[in-house]
């Protein structure tokens, strides 16, 4: 039996596809579980780590600190996978990290073309679109228009720089600070950072208006 | 291998289908990450698996890359996964044809170096897996030098992609000394990993030098490049 050569949906038999799909991963799972090579149990805990408790928050916290701490912010650009253990985010696919810092002279993105290498630890799992065939085929070579699809237009004279995951470093864009946030403390701050702005897909959120207000 | 999923500057994919972003809100929670019960049941399978230290992270991704193109295109990520963990614990004798059939085992269970418990995920996640080594020799480029991707077509997994072979880029930061992936990923089954660390640096490349006169303004790409990926503008072309 070649697994490879098994039924391929089209567009028509999605839900047939997900029903082969269901099957073939229950019987492998109960395949590797009577073998003995896995634990349901650790499954179970893997998945949740993911779903519950690593995404987008840690590095939005990363990046608050970077806007409010000014030594923070310098050891980050020094040596990320030390700063960023420093707020207990490390380990799987986030083993060593870089920072990359937006300015309005700079706009940093970052695209895995090869799969889907993304820092895990303060990212959490990637969305679809950072893994599909558009994305990595067009990173590199269109960004702008790129981020056209995202609704963000650069200025013409901003550098657009991207970063191809090709090795074990991951990379993490620090978005430029939104105006009329001064003094804010780092915990308001994280608020504004959405994924997007920390992939480089998108920008950090505006303080909203009543905010700004004196 | 030139194969599909080396997919950076290839036409025709379409727009980036966006529709998960949420512009109001900062990424969590409400995002889906999975569209079935079974992508999650395919990444705690996969991860779980990898625990056991049967193969690295390199040969995973060669599994899956190494997939039919047609079906690398058609399987859903986490269908690539599944694809790809098959495709790992049958070359390596952990099932057979039959056992993946029938979905239940039909013959005794190999040694494994190590089965993942529940209260044992947190600090291995935690701990993760440096690719970092200690360095033997110095580095042979320094941030600012010119070096030249080579221009090499190997059968087997490499992580320079096909768009940057054969250009001129500037070192942009050295990482350190690292496993080099496409001799990790050649590890024989059963053997342990040939690890073969090298310097790894950052290398620019400005969007001209890779994408002609057409390219967008302003533009440089980095990938990170092994060093015997690279050589010194000087020498002669490999």
């Amino acid at each position: 039996m070649n697994h490879d050569h098994s039924h391929e949906p089209g567009h028509a038999d999605h839900a047939s596809h997900l029903d082969e799909m269901d099957l073939r991963v229950r019987a492998l799972e109960t395949l590797l579980t009577e073998k003995g090579y896995v634990d349901t149990a650790a499954i179970e805990r893997l998945i949740e780590t993911y779903e519950v408790q690593i995404g987008p928050r840690n590095g939005a916290r990363v990046v608050a600190r970077a806007w409010a701490d000014a030594a923070y912010r310098e050891r980050l650009a020094a040596d990320a996978t030390a700063a960023i253990a420093e707020l207990g985010y490390s380990g799987r696919q986030g083993e060593h990290m870089v920072a990359v810092f937006n300015t309005p002279a700079e706009h940093h993105m970052v695209v895995c073309t090869l799969c889907s290498c993304y820092p895990w630890p303060v990212l959490g799992l990637p969305p679809a679109w950072y893994k599909s065939a558009p994305y990595r085929s067009r990173a590199v070579r269109e960004p702008r228009a790129v981020l056209a699809d995202f609704g963000v237009t650069l200025p013409e004279a901003s550098a657009l720089r991207v970063w191809d995951s090709t090795a074990e470093v991951r990379y993490l864009v620090v978005p430029m600070r939104p105006a009329g946030t001064e003094g804010w403390s780092a915990e308001r701050l994280a608020k504004l950072v959405s994924r997007d702005s920390m992939i480089g897909t998108g920008l950090a959120m505006a303080a909203p208006q009543e905010a700004t207000r004196p | 291998m030139n194969g599909i999923h080396d997919m950076g500057g290839m036409h025709g994919f379409g727009p980036v289908q966006t529709e998960e972003r949420e512009p109001d809100a900062p990424g969590e929670p409400g995002v889906p990450l999975f569209h079935a019960p079974w992508e999650r049941r395919a990444l705690g399978l996969t991860l779980a698996m990898g625990a056991t230290g049967q193969w690295n992270i390199d040969q995973s991704r060669s599994a899956r890359e190494s997939l039919p193109a047609a079906t690398y295109l058609t399987a859903g990520y986490y269908g690539i996964w599944i694809r790809g963990l098959e495709r790992l614990l049958l070359a390596r004798g952990l099932v057979d044809d039959e056992e993946l059939a029938a979905g239940h085992a039909l013959r005794p269970a190999l040694p494994v170096a190590r089965v993942l418990k529940a209260d044992a995920v947190a600090a291995a996640l935690a701990r993760g897996a440096s690719t970092e080594r200690a360095p033997t020799q110095p580095a042979r480029f320094a941030i600012g030098d010119r070096v030249r991707a080579i221009n090499e077509h190997p059968t087997g997994h490499t992580r320079l992609p096909r768009y940057v072979r054969g250009h001129l880029g500037t070192v942009q930061l050295v990482h350190g000394v690292h496993v080099f992936a496409d001799r990790h990923a050649a590890s024989p089954a059963g053997m342990p990993f040939d690890e073969a660390p090298q310097w790894l640096y950052a290398v620019a490349f400005d969007g001209g030098e890779l994408w002609g006169a057409g390219a967008e303004p302003g533009l440089s790409v980095s990938v990170d490049a092994w060093e015997s990926s690279l050589g010194a503008m000087t020498d002669a072309p490999r």
